[in-house]
């Protein structure tokens, strides 16, 4: 990388790096000794289960559930079901049909060698593979063709409800500029233990994340970037109890962003620690694989926690989700780290913290696609100076070349946004980043100057905070709050209940393919 | 198009004013002026200006002007307009539910309660519901609070507990019993098909289910909340926008100081 603009030193960069990655270590082996409910879902949507019965229960759970009250789900969904097959030739879905009937009992059939139970998985495991990888060349066949917008790509946000709706109101934002479109999802999705199905039209604040919604959206904006001459990437949110069920889910329909922070579950949706760690890496693994670009949720702590003191836990907990997410074999390439324009606009000189901030996090990330979030905090119904507060924001997203600017709406305040306000925004995006392209490689930073001082600043209590971490353990610096000042207890919260240590049979082959060999 | 916006025209209307007949103003009294925007799902043509203009005349604006169109895609156009309100407002005559308290910043509260009470008042808060936004009970509840007010957790007379978001309104009401909670303070954020009145409504059952409903101080609060709404779902108070730690600390104190002497 060229010489940093604030005098970064980059040794004490690379130490805070060593930090993050023994915290990510040690994580690492509670995680690969356990699985999830929503892990075992997964696999069985890679073993090609999909649909609901007749109560509208997805099939995936059906067999989970069933496993988890046979006491058997240590075991794992794959062997089961791979077991099945061999006694009864019968494939994933026709076997899941039948355990939702009631008619088959896949526990008590009599258990198959491993080669056999291995060798019929193998076609299963071949064929979900090359569709995921077919959606990945899909999408890079488009970007070879019809190419992208320029970076910071322009991300918006629709979230009327309906999946219809949604798509009138994401062809338009694309028609203006946009370049990523994220469907929000309905409130309190995060916390169901399932996936809905099928295309929806109601939901509060946002739509239900399906498989069927993201493929409706998804051939939309196929449309729409032909139109345009510009590929449209689509983000959704592999958060809350579904982590890896919706990574999978994204993968076979060709999503290219999603939402997947180590922590955000643990910290503001109050699931379980455990559940979280366990879920987030399969999910993960994943996403590194279909090539879809990772956002962290960082942005969220100095949503409760003040902007300008708790800096430095964004700073060191991006360290975390670099680590963690290379552990999983995401590639830099992808990780869509996250921070915010969130300081008090009143404070004097918070312009200068915020550009010192979002050009360090540039410099100590310098291939990440960072993604930057926009004022929330301190947005009003004052509309008019809210358009002027994501302006500042936006010179500091084209200054500090920032990967994805997440667009703010002048109404961010009072309603989810009208198609007028995401017109508005990405005018005052596109304007900023062509009246100032360049500005970032013209100006440097004034030694021992406030920008300079405070990247410094931030830097060390980041490491300060990363050393407690290292010492104490991922875990139990959740428990004491350094996050977000949440607290969060390593038994407390949602979902521990589907949390389970690995059995003697357990598998779960794609791990190591879809790493490679990472 | 423009005709008036450059005007020197001092029109024929009485420029005094009346709190009988209030009036947008502009910058003249009684001009009546008013701006808007909004969408219209039909391309952009002289139409569809014709339709904006048509649109603010049936809302009341007199002279209405398209400043501004643009067709944002294709089958949707966006106006910014301006003009003067035919109607007016007696001012006179308005009668607004309001908290009945005084406004005291964080010290004077807990003095008063150092006096009136002499012992700390305890407070449970949350975000309710599948609500996930904890903005708005933090700006109330957190120690720094928002906007140089401080929040509740920083007073001395009050024992705060901020619940944080998608608290079930069942384990607000067991949490509540636990910690003979005082008051409890509930925050919506949002909105969408009205799922927070719904919500708000459960939480006065069950309050009531448990007969803890007429021993507790219940407030509400969130941009789309008013006192007038609160009073209506079953609550003591409401608090919306532009409503800090102090407006709704003051009115606890006072409120546990009046139900007390009323017992007496």
């Amino acid at each position: 990388m060229t010489e940093s603009k604030l005098g970064l030193d980059f040794d004490r960069v690379e130490y805070a790096r060593g930090l993050a990655s023994a915290i990510a270590s040690s994580v690492q082996i509670f995680v690969e000794n356990y699985t999830t409910v929503a892990v075992e879902r997964t696999l069985c949507r890679l073993a090609g289960i999909d649909d609901v019965n007749e109560n509208q229960v997805p099939l995936p759970n059906i067999i989970v559930d069933e496993l988890r009250e046979k006491g058997v789900l240590n075991q794992g969904a794959l062997f089961y079901i791979a077991n099945a097959i061999v006694n009864t030739s019968l494939s994933p879905q026709e076997i899941a049909i039948r355990v939702s009937q009631g008619t088959l009992d896949i526990t008590k059939i009599p258990i198959a060698d491993r080669e056999r139970i291995d060798s019929v998985l193998k076609p299963i495991i071949k064929e979900s593979i090359s569709k995921i990888t077919e959606r990945k060349e899909r999408r890079e066949s488009y970007l070879e063709t019809l190419g992208e917008g320029p970076k910071p790509y322009l991300y918006v946000i629709v979230a009327t409800g309906n999946i219809y709706e949604d798509v009138v109101q994401a062809e338009a934002a694309a028609r203006q500029g946009a370049d990523i479109i994220a469907v929000i999802r309905t409130t309190g999705q995060s916390l169901l233990d399932y996936v809905p199905y099928g295309a929806t039209t109601e939901g509060f604040g946002g739509t239900f994340a399906t498989q069927e919604n993201f493929r409706i959206m998804r051939s939309a904006l196929d449309r729409v970037g032909e139109e345009c001459g510009r590929y449209i990437r689509l983000c959704n949110y592999c958060s809350g109890l579904c982590m890896p069920e919706i990574a999978v889910m994204g993968a076979l329909e060709g999503l290219d962003v999603m939402l997947n922070d180590a922590l955000y579950g643990i910290l503001f949706r109050d699931i379980n620690m455990q559940r979280t760690l366990v879920d987030q890496y399969f999910s993960r693994v994943i996403n590194g694989f279909a090539g879809v670009i990772i956002n962290t949720g960082e942005d969220n702590y100095l949503t409760t926690a003040d902007a300008f003191e708790e800096a430095h836990t964004v700073l060191a907990s991006d360290f975390i989700n670099e680590q963690l997410a290379l552990l999983a074999g995401i590639p830099q390439e992808q990780m869509g780290l996250g921070h915010a324009f969130e300081m008090d606009p009143q404070m004097e000189n918070g312009f200068l913290y915020e550009l010192s901030q979002a050009q360090m996090t540039r410099e100590i990330f310098p291939k990440a696609p960072l993604k930057y979030m926009p004022p929330t905090k301190f947005m009003t119904g004052n509309i008019f100076k809210g358009h002027i507060q994501d302006a500042l924001f936006n010179i500091i997203g084209v200054w500090t070349n920032q990967g994805i600017q997440l667009l703010g709406m002048p109404t961010e305040a009072i309603h989810t946004p009208f198609m007028s306000d995401r017109f508005l925004s990405i005018e005052n995006a596109r304007y900023i980043f062509n009246n100032m392209k360049n500005l970032g490689d013209e100006v440097e930073f004034k030694e021992s100057g406030i920008i300079r001082n405070r990247a410094k600043e931030v830097l060390e209590s980041a490491i300060s905070t990363l050393e407690k971490i290292e010492q104490e353990g991922l875990f139990s610096a959740l428990e004491m709050g350094l996050f977000g000042d949440v607290k969060r207890s390593k038994s407390g919260g949602k979902g521990l209940e589907g949390v389970v240590a690995k059995g003697s049979n357990y598998m779960n082959p794609f791990i190591k393919i879809m790493k490679g060999d990472k | 198009m423009s005709s008036g916006l450059y005007s020197n025209n001092t029109g024929d209307f009485d420029k005094t004013l009346d709190l009988k007949k209030v009036k947008p103003y502009g910058d003249t009294m009684n001009d009546g002026k008013v701006q808007l925007s909004f969408t219209l799902p039909v391309p952009a043509c002289a139409e569809a200006t014709e339709a904006a203009k048509i649109l603010c005349k049936k809302m009341g604006l007199e002279n209405p002007q398209v400043a501004f169109f643009k067709e944002l895609t294709p089958g949707y156009t966006f106006f910014n307009c301006y003009g003067s309100s035919s109607v007016d407002v007696d001012f006179t005559n308005i009668h607004v539910a309001k908290v009945e308290s005084t406004v005291m910043d964080m010290h004077d509260t807990d003095l008063f309660i150092k006096e009136n009470v002499g012992h700390p008042l305890i407070v449970i808060g949350a975000s309710t519901g599948t609500d996930a936004h904890t903005v708005g009970i933090d700006a109330i509840m957190n120690m720094k609070g928002y906007a140089g007010h401080y929040g509740l957790e920083r007073y001395e007379m009050f024992e705060a507990y901020n619940l944080g978001s998608q608290v079930l309104n069942e384990d607000f009401v067991a949490k509540a019993i636990e910690l003979k909670a005082d008051a409890l303070l509930v925050s919506q954020t949002v909105t969408q098909k009205d799922v927070h009145i719904k919500n708000l409504v459960e939480l006065v059952e069950l309050l009531e289910a448990e007969g803890l409903r007429e021993k507790v101080i219940l407030v509400c609060g969130g941009p789309r909340v008013n006192h007038e709404l609160a009073k209506e779902l079953g609550y003591d108070a409401g608090f919306g926008m532009n409503s800090y730690a102090d407006d709704v600390g003051s009115y606890i104190a006072q409120e546990y100081v009046r139900r007390k002497s009323a017992v007496k």
